[in-house]
Order: C-alpha cells, then structure tokens, then sequence
C-alpha cells in the first residue's frame, strides 16, 4: 500500500516537472531575436574596457565553479535520489561523517582562488582610480540636482547642463577628461555605462572620475543612486567630439547670450517673471543658479534632463506644464496664458 | 492564568477564551505560530507591492502608477520583507524549534519573548499607518519613500517633507529593539537550557546557526538603532549628524547603517543555513557531512560579516585603502559560504534522497543561493561593482540570496515543521506545484534582471524610456512575478486545506533524528513529559538504532 501511494507520488512529480522545464525552454527561444549587446559588453573607453576584461575573467571563474558545484548537485540528485518504485527499505545508507583531508582541501582551493581575485582587483582599482589630473587636462564641474545634472567648465568660464560635451581621446595619447563631482542637494551617481563605472556625488565631499571616449559620438547614461521623486528621469548625454569641433563648440558657448529685439516680448516675461531666480542667461540681469544655465540652450539636443527632444512643441509644453513630463519637477508651474508661453518659446529659441 | 492548552481541550473552548489564549500567551511554541502568521500576512503585503512595481514596468513610460506611488512602494516592499517578513519568520521558527530541540521546556525569558513578538508586531502596524496618516509632500496618506536603506541626506525635512520617513523610523526602530529582546532570550536559552547530556558541540545546527545568528544580531542592531534616534534628532531636535549643509556627513549614514545592513543580510541567511542543513541530511538519511567544519563555518561566517559593510559604498569614494579591504574581506567570506555549500552537497553523496517538499525547497535553495552567492563575488570585484552597482544586476543578486536564499529555506522549513505545529501534513500535489511555480516563477523574474543590469537598467526607476532594449527583459520578470503570485496562493490554499482535513502527521512523519520529533505533534505546552538525556548530536538515531549509535563515532 505504502510503496503503491509512493509510486504515484513520483509519477505525479515527474510528469510536473516536464512542463515547467518545457515552459521555460519556450519563454527563453526568443532571446536568439532581442539580443542586443548589453552597453557594460560594448565600451569606448579604456577604463571601461578594463572593467570589461575584468569582467570576464570573474564571469569565467565563476562559471566553472557554477558548472562544477551545480553539476555536483545535479548528478547527486539524479544519482542518489530513492529509485522509482523501488520497494520501502528500512535500512539507512551509509553514514559519513566527514573526510578531514576533503574538507581541507575544499577550504584551500577557494581561498586561492579568492587571495588571486583580491591582488587583480587591488591591481586594477590602483591602476584606475588614484592618477591625479595633471596640469593642462581638461576638467569639468559636474554638480548633481534634483533632477538635473550641472557642468561647469572651470578653464572656459561657462556652465552648460545635462550634456557633457567631450573632446574625443585618442588611444595612443591619452587625453582623458577629469569629472569633479559634487552635489547640491541630496546623493547622486553619474553613471554612462560604456565610458566608465559609476561614481557617487555626495554633498560636502568631492569625488573624482576620469572619463573618456576614444571615438566620437552620444553615449547615455543616467543617475544610479536614488535621490528622489524624478530620479528615473535624471539622463545624461556625454557627446564626445573631435578635439577640433570641441574648440569650436567651447568658443560657442563662451560668448554670452544673443539679444534679438525681435522676441523683446519674450524676454521680458523671462526677466519679470521667476525665471530668471533660477536660471541664468549670461549677459543678461538673469543669473539664478537653482535651474540650468539656458545661455545656449538651443545648442542642446533635449531638454528636463534628457527627457524630452528639445523643440518648440516640447519646450512650449514644457513651460505649460512641467508636471505632464516630469511630475515632481523643480520647475514650477508659472501658469502663463498660450501667449506668454508662445513669446517665452520664441525668445528661448533665439539662445542658440 | 488562562494559557489554553493546545489539542482538543482548546478547540471546544469559546472563541473568545482562545484569542485571550493567544493574545497573553507565553509559550514559545504558540509565540513562534504568532511570529509566522505575522510574517506570512506581511508576506502577502509585500508580495502584491511587488506585483505592482512590476506591473508598473511592463512598458516602457508606463503611467500605471506614478512616480511618489512607486517609490513609496519599493520603499515598503523592502522594508517589509526584511524587517517583517524575514526577520519575523526566523524569529518564529528559532522560537518554536530551539527549546524543542534543545529539549527544554520554554525559553530563558518567556516574557521576554512575548514583549519581543509583540513589538515587531507593533512595528509593522507603526510603519504601515503611514499609508493612512502619513504625510508628505504628496498631502495625507503617504508611505515613506526614501527607499529601505533611507539615506542621508534624502530623509532630511528638507527632501523629506512632512513625517512619512518618522514612520520608517520608529516602525523598524521599534522592531529592531523587539529584534535585540529575542536575541538575548535565545542566547541565555540555548547556553543555560540544554537537556542533560547536550553539550554545546551536540546541538543541532539549526540551534548552533541560531547562537551566532544571535550573536550578530546583538552587535548589528543597535548601530541602526543609535542612527535611527539620530536621524529623529537631526529631523525634531535640530541636531545635525547627517545635515551635509551644517557640517554633518551623509556616508556617516551610510557607514552606520551598512554595519548594520550587512549582517543582516547573514542574519537573515544563517537561520535559513540552518534550517537547510537539519533538512537535507533527514531526506538523505544521512547525518550531516562535517558537523565541525560546519559549525566552524558558521563562525567565521559571523565574524567575518562584520567587516565587509563598505562594499555597499565602493562608489561612495572611499579610500582606495578601504577598498581593496573591504573587497578582500568580501571575497574571503565567500570561503566559509563554499563550505557549507560543499557539505551539504556531499551529504546528498551515497544518500538516499526522498524528493518531498521540504527537500524540493533544500535543493532550490542550494542551486540558487550558489548563483546568488557567485553574483556576489562579481559584485565584490570592485571595479565591475562601480559598473553593475545599484542597477538591475544588483537587485537579481540579493533577491537571488534573500528569496531565492532564506526564502525559500524558511519555506522549506515550513512544509518540514508545519506536522510538528499542527499535528497534520501538508499536501504533498499541492507543494510540489508550489515549489516548481516558485522556482520557474522565481528565475524569470530574477534571472532576466541580470542582463537588465548590464544592459544599463538602474534600480528604483519608476519608468524608462523605450529603445533601451530593456522592455523584453522586464516583461519576462513581470511574468514571473505572476507565477510566483499563483505559486504562493497555491501555499496559502495548502495552508487552509491541510490544517482542516489534512493526513495526520504522528510524532515523526519524516523518520528524523534531533529532539523536536521525540514528542507529539503538536507538542504539550511543556513540551516533554520526561526531559530526555542525550549522548550525541542525533540523539533519535541512537533510539532508533541502538546497534550503531552515533556517540560512539563522535
């Protein structure tokens, strides 16, 4: 009776078992059609890289202990597990009680294995994190806030926001960017996975990042430290250039905003209303610091921190109300009637 | 005094005389029921605020929930299942098995005990009225969200309008003292109330784990409670510990809750080492390969999960000193981990495995807390964590060694000990599909958040923007989370189905061999009519075979 029941039991678990391991095959084929290189897997920048190779190396380690134990484990289940309707048999199997020299050796083995991880990694965080920026590298200022990202380029004398414009570095002769990371609030991360890992902006306490692009082009990154409301919608661009259009591109935003009598209209309801507390137009009596600096605005790609394409729909949206794109946002709402909001768009594309 | 007696006499009596029973009660047995309805109601909790976070990121700019609900969701989700689900469980079944398997008839300090349980309770309802009068930014009825680990200087009034964070505070502050009652109990209990005959190397490992885990307990909490009560000051008494604006530090924050923070995490991982390790060697019939090293294991386990907190800060910018430490001593801990992983897969070596439930959850255990514990050397290479750090790879990581982990141990546990407390067995159809659902469930809700991860993903984003190729894998996990959702309502039916018409269990339903099954199930609220002596560390397996008992190998 008992070994009947037992029997069944096992049919039962057997026949269970094949549809989840089926089930999964099934939800894991179309992996083969959205396969897409994951950003840490594809880097541009040397440092990146390195964590890349290092990357590997672990994956690797552990894999073959993964593959080792878990086969382990598989055979032994498979192997030692009661047969099938094999008759209930009082008798116990027999007891060990541990093996000194196994137990030994299976304490020795990982801990070489962990003694060589440790001298890699204390190798490469040295190699990675403790170069100092020398004289004539370029430095920028980034400043965390809820929800906006600040760059200051100290040497130049102008403040940008939200994207970080790069001249390229060529691999041969190195000319990495220095990051001062800072925060005005509360702790942020900057963190754009295929140029660097990511580094923490904590308030009252500066942190340095080398950052580095060997070849031109956008690469997004985001905020990894969880700093409130909008922390999904912190982005960040870097765009690397050449070093010959980075010239070009620093003289640009170092003159000081255009004046087009034009949007006068405009300008004016920018300099009267509180836009101007926290946003600043150099060259003009705008000069608030809690909001991005809008010199050049045009001459950025979006606007909210990555979070809209900036153009006039989104910019007039935008000023409407700040809510419907990012709820939580600093920016207020400034109830402007359509013809406000309309002039306010024209003088803002003008900041080119 | 009115302790109603478990069995029949209490189930005549009114009902009203039996919550009076349950409500005064200073048995450890029925304290330890309490401590696991408590967890498995909070476990529903915490469950259905994941469904949601999930639901919420099956699209791309998915407006399903909004951004304040989302983050006071991840915050109570988190808060829930470590400090009032976990935590609870294991302090039910530490308080339920360890006299019965030291053989003693209570704890040192019953009332203690009671104060202890009574406390967490209280301090989950403390952090849960904040959905009705907490208020915020967001006006009455807002949950903290400042995330479980609530850093400075986010909780300042200044980025934490309002008192929703106080909730966090006092619930799990409050919590946390009820926490240090239970500890000290079980230390006194397990060093002072051993049968005659157990001497400290013959306990069981569930009751050996459970010292350390004690132990840790005492060293780790009140740094989180002295940073609680320094948060409050900072937020009521215009004290300015975390106030980076006047001089205060927010990784001070950090560092005193990661001394805290990371051992808990072995807080919440030994009960479940112990829990597997009484487990799998019954459904082996085999005794536990290498009790000693096992044991030894376990200390070094706690001693060394006291030095590896900052590896929760390697982006911070500590030091690089501090660094390469707390990443060596990361890597070390992984060396008494492997041990025990070794041991108990050499135990199912020449066994004779009976695949039952609670065996069923011992090896998912075992095959993902090694997945778990191998991201984790990942993540302890320092600058591959400066990359995968708090992204998605981070969250399939610890939910890989906290549910995949102790999780599924303490539900193991439960399918294991359920005939002891009740006197019936659970379905055995009904756990193995809760079992396989968990564990299908379970993989591709968390395998998937790996390459999330690496694909650039951060944690405790309400949303994301389409094209980042990140769409696929989280509707994989969405789905997952369902299966799971199906899997424990399954547990939840087998709960109800068994207590009322399930088989009857006898005193030792699965032929085992430490003390607990020498009585009936349930057992006399003093437990045994005769304390036993004991001679060995399977003290049923020299009843059962007196030709070839244990003590003469030990």
């Amino acid at each position: 009776m008992r070994s009947l029941r037992k029997g069944r039991f096992r049919q039962a678990y057997w026949g269970m078992m094949r549809w989840p391991l089926a089930l999964a095959l099934v939800a894991l084929s179309p992996l083969v059609l959205v396969a897409q290189t994951p950003e840490m897997f594809d880097p541009a920048s040397p440092d990146a890289i390195e964590i890349r190779e290092l990357f590997y190396l672990v994956l690797a380690i552990t894999t073959l202990i993964f593959v080792l134990v878990g086969g382990a484990l598989a055979y032994f289940i498979y192997r030692f597990r009661d047969p099938p309707g094999a008759p209930r048999d009082d008798s116990e199997p027999p007891q060990i009680y541990g093996s000194q020299p196994i137990e030994i050796a299976w304490t020795l083995a990982p801990t070489l294995i962990v003694l060589v991880l440790s001298l890699v990694v204390i190798r490469s965080v040295i190699a990675m994190r403790s170069e100092p920026p020398t004289e004539g590298t370029l430095r920028v200022r980034a400043v965390g806030h809820q929800w906006w990202w600040e760059f200051e380029y100290p040497e130049f004398g102008f403040t940008t926001a939200n994207e970080l414009v790069i001249p390229t570095s060529d691999a041969d002769a190195p000319t990495p960017v220095y990051l001062q990371l800072e925060s005005a609030d509360v702790i942020h991360s900057f963190w754009v996975p295929k140029l660097a890992g990511k580094t923490d902006l904590v308030p009252a306490k500066t942190n340095r990042m080398r950052l580095e692009a060997n070849a031109a082009g956008i690469y997004e990154g985001r905020c990894a430290e969880y700093c409130g409301t909008q922390h999904a919608k912190m982005l960040i661009r870097v765009t690397a250039v050449s070093p010959a259009e980075f010239e070009k591109w620093v003289a640009d935003q170092q003159r000081s905003a255009a004046v087009a009598a034009s949007v006068d209209a405009g300008r004016q309801i920018f300099m009267d209303q509180a836009c101007a507390n926290c946003h600043t137009i150099r060259g003009e009596p705008a000069i608030g610091k809690f909001g991005p600096d809008l010199t050049h605005l045009m001459s950025r790609h979006t606007i909210a921190s990555g979070v809209l394409e900036n153009n006039r729909t989104n910019l007039a949206d935008w000023l409407t109300d700040p809510d419907q794109a990012k709820p939580g946002s600093r920016m207020p709402n400034m109830r402007l009637s359509p013809t406000e909001v309309k002039q306010l768009v024209d003088y803002l594309m003008t900041l080119e | 005094m009115a302790i109603a007696e478990t069995g029949q006499s209490s189930a005549a009596s009114p009902l009203v005389t039996q919550l009076h029973g349950w409500v005064t009660t200073v048995d450890h047995k029925r304290i330890g029921i309490l401590y696991i309805l408590m967890s498995l109601f909070f476990l529903v909790v915490g469950g259905v605020e994941a469904l949601l976070i999930r639901l919420q990121l099956w699209v791309p700019n998915n407006t399903l929930i909004g951004p304040d609900t989302f983050n006071q969701l991840f915050t109570m989700h988190g808060t829930t299942m470590i400090f009032f689900v976990v935590m609870p469980m294991l302090s039910g079944f530490a308080n339920y098995l360890v006299p019965l398997m030291i053989g003693c008839r209570d704890v040192a300090f019953p009332r203690l005990n009671a104060l202890g349980f009574w406390l967490a309770l209280f301090g989950g309802c403390i952090l849960y009225t904040s959905y009705f009068t907490g208020d915020a930014l967001y006006g009455l009825g807002s949950a903290p969200d400042v995330g479980w680990f609530a850093y400075a200087p986010l909780t300042s009034p200044a980025y934490a309008r309002g008192g929703s964070v106080d909730y966090w505070i006092l619930g799990t502050l409050v919590s946390g003292v009820g926490t240090l009652t239970f500890a000290v109990n079980l230390i006194a209990t397990i060093l002072t109330m051993r049968a005659p005959g157990m001497k400290l190397n013959q306990v069981p490992l569930f009751v050996w784990m459970m010292l350390v885990d004690a132990g840790l307990i005492i060293v780790a909490f009140p740094p989180l409670t002295a940073a609680q009560i320094m948060l409050l000051l900072d937020r009521y008494a215009g004290a300015h510990f975390f106030d980076t604006q006047a001089g205060g530090s927010a990784i001070l924050w950090q560092h005193l809750f990661w001394f805290f923070g990371h051992p808990e995490v072995y807080i919440m991982a030994l009960p479940a080492f112990g829990i597997i390790s009484e487990i799998v060697p019954v459904f082996s019939r085999k005794v536990i390969f290498g009790y000693a090293s096992m044991a030894a294991a376990t200390a070094a386990i706690g001693f060394i999960s006291l030095g590896v907190w900052a590896h929760h800060m390697f982006t911070v910018g500590l030091d690089d000193r501090l660094d390469a430490f707390f990443s060596a001593a990361s890597f070390l801990i992984a060396v008494p981990t492997g041990i025990k992983i070794f041991n108990w897969t050499a135990t199912l070596y020449g066994g004779r495995l009976q695949l039952r439930t609670p065996m069923l959850f011992a090896l998912g255990f075992l095959g993902m807390f090694l997945i778990g514990g191998l991201t984790g050397i990942m993540l302890a290479t320092v600058p591959v964590d400066w990359q995968v750090s708090d992204s998605y790879f981070l969250v399939a990581h610890f939910h890989y060694v906290l549910f995949g982990g102790s999780l599924f141990a303490l539900m193991g546990g439960c399918y294991y000990w359920f005939p002891k407390a009740t006197g019936k067995m659970l379905s055995e159809t009904l756990g193995a599909w809760h079992f396989w659902l968990l564990f299908v469930g379970f993989n591709l809700l968390f395998g998937p958040m790996h390459i999330a991860g690496i694909m650039g993903m951060p944690r405790r984003v309400y949303t994301y923007e389409a094209g980042q190729g990140w769409d696929f894998w989280n509707q994989l996990s969405t789905i997952g989370a369902f299966i799971m959702g199906i899997g424990f309502l399954i547990f939840f039916i087998n709960l109800v189905l068994s207590l009322r018409s399930g088989q009857k269990a006898g005193d030792d339903p699965w032929d085992a061999w430490t003390l607990e099954w020498a009585t009936s199930s349930p057992p006399a609220s003093y437990n045994f009519e005769q304390i036993p002596t004991v001679r060995s560390r399977r003290p049923l397996w020299d009843l059962k075979h007196p030709e070839d008992p244990d003590w003469k190998y030990e």
